[in-house]
């Protein structure tokens, strides 16, 4: 097994994997941040969202081997103190029910605020393909637009 | 899963300990009548206490939740309760989740459980009792310490204070004292219109932890030397190994170990991704058993058959079969739900450490003796023996209840002696599922020559959960939840006839949020809007002159209709339906408003939503659940049907299982009725009424009435 180098939250991590292993479980598994879910494992749920360089990836179908030397962000590094916007509009709008597919929901809207920092409903209709069982929807709709809103008036 | 019956308020209190612990009260919640029939709790056992605050000299208070968090809000309700008689504030409560065992059963079940929509029903009266019990406690601590009476005593945010001299000491420095105190009886409690807390939107304990990764589920458990394993299942619903071989799959990086297991062969590997590319190397011959021919088409024919024959009488009241024999205006309609998987956003996993002594399992579970009894049986250990620690759950919606994922941890770690974890993936989570039943329903009405119902004649053909689960459960043929929003139909009609027959089909069936009410108030309120749309009146106006005797019905209906803007002009080629459905105590109405979409699929643009679910602990969580429940039942009706060929499940995962989407949700407003009746449940109600509101939308648009789910009109 050939060492990979992995930038993760500004740090540079050695891990000791076959490069075809999904990144999802090299971050949970061998660098033990389990703030990333699984939850397909085919990239349709959208629970594994990261970033790779800014943009929101599925980690569950990116081989870890393809993402050496490129900048990872997990919802563990999204902010200390849980003081991102999105953070702080999930908390006020009491978005998460079970809360298990919130990682990827937050990671995926905050890849959408760099993008577009004031999107319409239509841009978070296509942009939100991350699936949530409890129907947190109306919230995380509510979540985006505030802290759209609060990112930019503070 | 039904509570028909009041909270018992025998409920008591009892001091615990005083060994320098500080103070620890205990709350005994006794058994209410038994939905479920097996009990762990006899009559006349000694006193257990089952609910408990614990205040430490450190002013630390720590409130133990008996109930399983996944997503409903409990963790916060339940100290919520506490809170509000102990005079402390909500913010500075620390929470626990308890271990398993009988203190912990929950009244209704007569076994530890969070389903049913039972945990602030069935707390609501104890836990405040509690609370003012440990706050009597602490006053009379400080008036002995200060030598005043204790009726000029009293407690504030954390602090007892004493009127007249303005003297105060916090609970911590209390507890000393208050821990010898006798335990008062029959302390008093708040008045609704003193509640300072209670009915006032909170923000809930666990949500900080859900914004930043930091919640541990069951799959997120880290144990040294712990491995990770997959197991193999059979297709077939019953099916077994008959050999394999595993010598490729040991040849794989990361592989341990291959063994048999219960459910089938467990690959055992440094690692999720090991394990599952070592599964994919295992060869199997199954035994495929007596389901290796089972297919949905069969299943309908058998459905259909035995609804030829009549049932067990589920309701019967006057005389409908002589009302509808040679009725010159009569209604008949046939009604089929499809099988549904819960499709919880973590599929199912447990981590479990068997050692000689003893057995840890974590897990997020909403069964924990059910756990702790599959442990103990399969290592030999007592029940005392087996550790219970429950994480967050990500999603139960009664698929948690069952301890199948358990025993597959238990028996592996049993084997290899370490800790173990083992986890489905999605499709091993969708296809070996306990599913919600599939039913076949013949229905019939009569009106008389002035348009009103005067017969309503169900017959319900489908599997029985407890058949399966609680087989006691099971009387004279009914299933209760079976017939539940088939049987308590709620409008006045004077002859009304409900049948309800099991049917055995193989396909192991399970408990799905809200249960029977899921899918009989789907059949129900759409039959009861033919009979409307039959007998020529407007859908609201017909149901409101039959609730007569079911005033909250009529009062959610009410509300949720002029919210709706019912009657009033809507953009073209848009139509509305209403529902109205009671279920675990609670009355919920639902308005939906529907168009078609580019390629003919229903659009649903708008949900109202009118609840009176008695006294609202926490009204945020209240509009949460029913958002919540609101987009499950979518998702049931729109798109929901899990198929079967061959004896296999066809479908695996998200692609052919579908969730409703962001871009799919319609706005939803929510409406409480203020109400000072005793607690109904949150969890589950708000998902009955919606598919019959989006079906009866549906016609009101297009004029085809939807009598099998999920709706496929394009």
């Amino acid at each position: 097994m050939a060492t990979i180098t992995l930038n993760v939250n500004g740090r540079k991590q050695p891990v000791d994997v076959a490069p075809e292993t999904p990144l999802l479980w090299v971050l949970r598994e061998t660098l033990g941040m389990t703030g990333t879910k699984f939850g397909c494992g085919r990239g349709l749920c959208g629970s594994c969202t990261v970033h790779i360089d800014g943009e929101a990836t599925r980690s569950c179908v990116t081989l870890v081997g393809s993402v050496e030397g490129k900048k990872i962000t997990t919802i563990e590094g999204l902010s200390p103190n849980r003081s991102h916007p999105l953070q702080r509009a999930w908390i006020a709008e009491e978005v998460p029910q079970c809360g298990y597919c919130q990682s990827g929901q937050i990671m995926t809207a905050a890849a959408l605020l760099t993008r577009k920092p004031h999107p319409t409903d239509d841009d978070i209709d296509s942009s939100m393909s991350n699936l949530c069982r409890c129907g947190t929807y109306v919230r995380i709709r509510r979540a985006i637009h505030r802290a759209a809103q609060e990112g930019t008036t503070k | 899963m039904n509570a028909t019956v009041p909270v018992n308020r025998r409920d008591f209190i009892k001091m615990i300990s005083t060994a320098g612990t500080g103070l620890l009260l205990g709350v005994y919640l006794p058994p209410l009548a038994r939905v479920f029939a097996e009990t762990t709790a006899k009559s006349g056992e000694p006193f257990v206490p089952n609910a408990w605050i614990r205040i430490t000299p450190d002013n630390v208070v720590t409130i133990l939740v008996d109930k399983a968090e996944m997503g409903q809000g409990v963790e916060t309700a339940l100290p919520m309760l506490v809170a509000e008689e102990l005079e402390v504030d909500l913010a500075k409560i620390r929470t626990e989740f308890a271990p398993a065992g009988p203190p912990y059963q929950n009244p209704m079940m007569g076994q530890q459980g969070t389903g049913g929509s039972s945990s602030v029903h069935t707390s609501f009266d104890p836990l405040r009792r509690a609370g003012a019990t440990a706050r009597e406690m602490l006053i009379a601590a400080a008036a002995q310490q200060w030598g005043v009476d204790a009726k000029f005593c009293h407690a504030r945010d954390g602090f007892v204070i004493d009127e007249h001299s303005h003297k105060k000491l916090n609970y911590g420095e209390l507890v000393e004292t208050a821990a010898k105190m006798p335990v008062p009886k029959n302390v008093a409690l708040k008045q609704a219109k003193d509640w300072e807390l209670l009915g006032q939107p909170a923000h809930r304990v666990d949500t900080p932890l859900k914004v930043d990764g930091s919640a541990v589920f069951g799959i997120d458990v880290k144990m040294p030397d712990m491995l990770v394993a997959v197991v193999a299942r059979c297709p077939v619903f019953g099916g077994k190994v008959k050999s394999f071989d595993a010598t490729a799959a040991k040849k794989m990086p990361g592989v341990k170990d291959v063994l048999q297991i219960s459910s089938g062969v467990a690959v055992v590997a440094d690692g999720f991704w090991n394990a599952r590319k070592g599964r994919d190397a295992l060869t199997i011959e199954w035994d495929e058993g007596a389901n290796a021919k089972l297919s949905s088409a069969g299943i309908t024919e058998k459905l259909k058959a035995l609804a030829e024959k009549p049932g067990a009488d589920a309701r019967k009241e006057g005389d409908a079969a002589k009302a509808l024999d040679g009725a010159t205006k009569k209604i008949e309609a046939v009604y089929e739900v499809p099988y549904l998987a819960h499709a919880t956003m973590e599929p199912m996993n447990c981590t479990a450490h068997v050692r000689k002594d003893g057995c840890d399992v974590w897990v997020g579970t909403q069964g924990q003796t059910l756990a702790q009894r599959t442990a103990a049986g399969i290592t030999g250990l007592p029940p005392e023996a087996v550790k219970i620690h429950t994480t967050y759950l990500g999603g139960g919606f009664g698929r948690r209840f069952a301890a199948d994922f358990v025993a597959d941890a238990v028996e592996t770690s049993k084997a290899l002696g370490v800790p173990v974890k083992v986890i489905w993936t999605r499709e091993d989570d969708m296809q070996h599922d306990l599913y919600r039943p599939a039913t076949y329903n013949r229905l019939a009405a009569v009106l008389d020559k002035d348009g009103a119902p005067v017969a309503w004649s169900h017959r319900i053909v489908g599997p029985s959960i407890m058949m399966g689960v609680f087989p006691s459960a099971v009387r004279d043929g009914i299933d209760p939840t079976g017939v539940e929003g088939a049987a308590n139909l709620p409008y006045d009609i004077p002859n009304i006839h409900v049948e309800y027959t099991i049917a055995d089909l193989g396909v192991p069936v399970w408990f799905w949020r809200s249960v029977g009410n899921s899918q009989n108030s789907f059949i129900t309120e759409s039959f009861v809007d033919e009979v409307a749309v039959a007998a020529g009146k407007d859908p609201f106006e017909f149901r409101r002159g039959l609730l007569a005797k079911s005033p909250r019905h009529k009062a959610v209906l009410e509300l949720a209709a002029t919210k709706a803007g019912w009657g009033q002009p809507l953009p073209k080629a848009h139509a509305r339906g209403i529902a109205v459905v009671e279920s675990f105590d609670s009355f919920v109405a639902e308005v939906a408003e529907v168009s078609l979409d580019e390629d003919g699929g229903v659009k649903v643009n708008r949900v109202v939503c009118a609840v009176d679910c008695g006294t609202v602990v926490n009204p945020d969580t209240v509009v949460a659940q029913m958002e919540s429940g609101i987009v499950f039942g979518l998702t049931a009706a729109l798109k929901g049907e899990i198929t079967i060929q061959n004896g296999r499940v066809q479908q695996g995962s998200f692609d052919n299982y579908p969730l409703l989407t962001m871009a799919e949700t319609p706005t939803i407003e929510v409406y409480i009725v203020p109400s000072h009746e005793t607690c109904g449940g949150i969890g589950e109600p708000g998902t009955p009424p919606i598919a019959p509101a989006v079906c009866n939308a549906v016609f009101a648009l297009t004029g085809k009435r939807v009598r099998k789910l999920p709706i496929k009109i394009a």
